[in-house]
């Protein structure tokens, strides 16, 4: 019997009886990230990362059960589990279980490149990988974040010679901290909506270094020339409207592509990704060489027949695709 | 070609034609005019030919990126256009050079064309080793001969106005039919005097659609109502030779000789607006536009054909006469000039008939449009000259409603372009005997937040994928709306809806209420 199996619920082990990221509530969960899509409030005991505790506390409320530092062992039933960095975003882990002989590792989402805002993605050797596959196509393979960077930077500037708010969409946990401290030199103070100055205070208490912040609902000065960070969801709101002349841009993955940037009626489009790109796919894959990948969270089935030609064993984790 | 991909980009980029507009002549301004020749025609629409197909494209593009055939065809359909994705698939080049645009134009493309195969793929990998990356996208468009960058013909031309510090409507003159991009076409475009021998066009005058009741345009006697015939919207000339022009500025001279041969017993100096049409000589009337269809694509047709299809072209228009430009006089002058020109008319030209009467007379003429081919009417203000582009005010296309039916999805694809990623193509199909037979491909119709939803049910309702196309339960319910039905012998269902477009999601309808095959075979019948 597999270690691990996808239920309704969320990903299940027997042997230790727990949940990994369950989306109902449920006795004991291990929760890899703070992100909705992977954290929800309810269950009976949880345990985290410690460095996203303060985050994930924030966001679901107080919790019971225990933050684990990266690498330090747990013993839940006859299962031995530890948790280790994704690089995903502050506090992100990856689920490494040994039971019966066999180690599995579940990546949460996960991205190789280097983000100052959390631990890097360590590399942890197994018999089966979990694997998220969000952007599993070979044409998303993401520029230099420094590159990305001076854009907004040079962006930005163009907006404020053109007297002109420069409205940047971003997630408001992990990306538009990861922005903030790309633009941690940055003289002028960076506008924030409301969705987002509580978790960016709790990133600079983690130690993390930002640019200047200035909450929106406190700023009385001219709105023009200056760059304000926004959820998506503020796109085509109400809230939009009390920027009379501005430019709006989204920072995503999602942007490598045109047509995704035209459907969202962005003016620009920046490519910024908390998620593993093909070659980094591929990479993680071949360095954690496992005798078995199982693939979730994305249109899987172009990487998994490319390792299978490999001579990969592969299959997606939520079965036939 | 640095130049000009940063123009495409900055094209690409944004959606507001002013920004277009001041891109477009902010280029004008500092290109070599030979390059900028190249980029008017490309950005006008006129199509570089396809220098290589598609298979030996892409057959090198995955040898350059190291990737399996069948992934790069994966990530195409992930992206949903081509050229970009090839863009994004190649590795970063060992050096970069910039090749001006007339130089790939005029040199490197027709050389790759003129090549065998296995010299093509060596010529392109060698290409794509020095080319900057920015400028991939651009290249592969024009090796695709897909070059839109949602620039309007219009917007090239107000660029190109202002940036040569000319009037639009001379622009629009010279820029219609096939631009010669030679190193002097800004200096042609902005010359003073127009040579005497050509066979150019004028910009056709296109019409908005009415919304409100006719009535409300004002008295019936200030508006001339024709039929809005359903054919092909032409230009007949008659000035040293004949010519014939489509709207999109395509000649059609090879596709319909007897129409350029009844042009030449015209006076010459002569410039006719109006339809091309299947003509019916037994009925003495305009055929299905099915006829038709028979004919167009096909360039030089047969005697056979040409005896089969006999085509009519019904004039509506006069622009010069004796080499006279007409179009700024009120259109009752015109029309008075075209009827007398056109009183005893040669075989092969028509005078398309004006529907006189009040409005309650006109709704009926409209009612009936059907029956004669038509796809509504045409209202036309007498006193106004012959519009230039598609103003609001002077011409109105009053069309009959279009026929609808109740369809099931079957199948669905990924879209391209703004739908890239989005499985917005659909195939649907209605009831025959307890099956559902595919009847239309629909491709728009829905609002974006509809596509995302649709392509969520999509995404988990899939029962089978075929490459791209995926088999979904037949459960949703589309209203298409469609302009007719043809027989057809390469459709199961044994007929082709005509203009096919989803009018509206109907999830209050369970799949079974869908319409049966049998009400469209009563409906072409009848048709």
């Amino acid at each position: 019997m597999p270690l691990l199996e996808p239920r309704t619920a969320g990903l299940y082990c027997a042997a230790g009886d727990f949940w990994i990221d369950p989306l109902r509530p449920v006795p004991r969960a291990l929760i890899t990230h703070a992100h909705a899509d992977h954290a929800r409030a309810g269950h009976g005991c949880v345990h985290a990362a410690a460095p996203g505790w303060p985050v994930l506390e924030h966001r679901l409320g107080a919790l019971d059960g225990r933050p684990l530092d990266y690498g330090e062992p747990l013993r839940l039933g006859g299962a031995r589990v530890s948790l280790h960095p994704a690089g995903h975003i502050l506090g992100s882990a990856q689920v490494r279980i040994e039971a019966g002989g066999e180690v599995w590792l579940v990546s949460g989402d996960y991205k190789r490149q280097p983000d100052g805002t959390c631990a890097p993605f360590e590399v942890v050797p197994a018999d089966v990988f979990v694997s998220e596959v969000t952007f599993g196509y070979p044409v998303y393979r993401w520029p230099e974040p420094a590159t990305v960077y001076a854009q907004i930077r040079d962006w930005w500037q163009d907006c404020a010679a053109a007297g002109e708010t420069a409205v940047l969409l971003c997630y408001a946990l992990g990306k538009a901290q990861r922005v903030l401290h790309g633009l941690r030199d940055s003289a002028e103070s960076i506008l924030l909506h409301g969705a987002m100055t509580a978790l960016t205070a709790l990133y600079r208490e983690a130690g993390v270094a930002l640019a200047p912040t200035c909450p929106l609902s406190e700023y009385e000065g001219e709105l023009a020339g200056r760059l304000v960070l926004a959820p998506p969801s503020a796109a085509g709101s109400p809230w939009m409207r009390r920027f009379r002349k501005r430019r709006l841009a989204l920072a995503s993955g999602w942007m490598m592509l045109r047509g995704p940037r035209r459907r969202r009626a962005v003016d620009r489009g920046f490519v910024l990704s908390d998620h593993a790109d093909w070659p980094s796919l591929l990479r993680t894959i071949d360095e954690v060489n496992p005798q078995q990948v199982l693939l979730t969270h994305g249109d899987s089935a172009p990487l998994l027949r490319y390792l299978r030609e490999a001579g990969r064993e592969a299959a997606d984790l939520r079965g036939a695709r | 070609m640095k130049a000009f991909a940063a123009l495409y980009q900055r094209l690409d980029a944004t959606t507001r034609s002013s920004v277009k507009r001041a891109a477009i002549v902010d280029y004008l301004h500092s290109a070599d005019p030979r390059d900028a020749a190249h980029a008017v025609a490309v950005l006008s629409g006129q199509r570089p030919r396809r220098p290589i197909s598609a298979t030996l494209l892409r057959e090198a593009a995955a040898q350059a990126s190291d990737l399996p055939l069948w992934l790069l065809e994966e990530s195409y359909h992930h992206v949903g256009d081509l050229a970009e994705t090839l863009a994004l698939l190649l590795p970063p080049p060992a050096r970069a050079e910039d090749v001006a645009l007339h130089h790939w134009m005029e040199q490197r493309l027709p050389q790759l064309a003129r090549a065998e195969a296995a010299a093509q793929q060596a010529l392109l990998q060698q290409w794509w080793a020095a080319m900057p990356q920015e400028q991939r996208l651009v290249f592969h468009k024009l090796l695709t001969g897909s070059f839109r960058v949602g620039v309007a013909r219009q917007t090239v031309t107000q660029a190109l106005a202002t940036a040569l510090g000319r009037e639009p409507g001379q622009i629009a003159a010279r820029m219609m039919g096939r631009i010669r991009p030679s190193a002097d076409l800004l200096e042609r475009l902005a010359a003073a005097e127009q040579p005497a021998d050509t066979l150019a066009p004028y910009p056709f005058a296109l019409a908005h659609a009415l919304e409100g009741a006719a009535a409300e345009l004002g008295p019936a006697t200030r508006w001339q109502a024709e039929y809005k015939w359903d054919g092909i919207r032409a230009q007949l000339l008659h000035r040293a030779q004949a010519a014939l022009w489509s709207r999109g500025e395509e000649p059609l001279d090879a596709s319909f000789p007897e129409l350029l041969q009844a042009a030449q017993a015209l006076p010459p100096g002569c410039v006719l607006d109006g339809e091309i049409v299947a003509w019916d000589n037994e009925a003495d009337a305009v055929a299905p536009f099915a006829a038709l269809q028979r004919r167009l694509n096909r360039r030089k047709p047969g005697a056979a054909l040409r005896r089969d299809v006999p085509v009519r072209f019904l004039a509506y228009d006069l622009l010069e006469q004796e080499g006279e430009d007409l179009r700024a006089r009120p259109l009752r002058d015109r029309r008075r000039a075209l009827e007398t020109l056109l009183a005893s008319p040669p075989a092969g030209i028509g005078l398309s008939p004006l529907l006189q009467g009040d409005w309650p007379r006109r709704a009926r003429w409209r009612a009936q449009a059907r029956a004669a081919r038509a796809e509504g009417l045409m209202l036309k203000d007498r006193d106004a000259p012959y519009p230039s582009g598609r103003p609001r005010g002077p011409w109105w296309k009053w069309k009959l409603d279009p026929y609808t039916v109740d369809a099931v999805l079957l199948y669905a694809q990924a879209g391209h372009g703004r739908r890239s990623g989005l499985h917005s193509d659909f195939t649907l199909g209605v009831w025959q005997d307890g099956e559902l037979v595919p009847v239309a491909k629909a491709y728009s119709g829905l609002s974006d937040a509809e596509l995302l939803r649709a392509d969520r049910w999509i995404r988990a309702h899939t029962r089978e994928r075929f490459g791209p196309v995926r088999a979904v339960a037949p459960e949703q319910v589309f209203e298409l709306a469609f302009e007719g039905l043809r027989p057809s012998s390469r459709h199961k269902a044994g007929l082709a809806l005509r203009f096919p477009r989803i009018l509206r999601w109907r999830e209050d309808k369970p799949a079974q209420q869908a319409d049966q095959l049998a009400t469209l075979q009563r409906l072409l019948e009848g048709q």
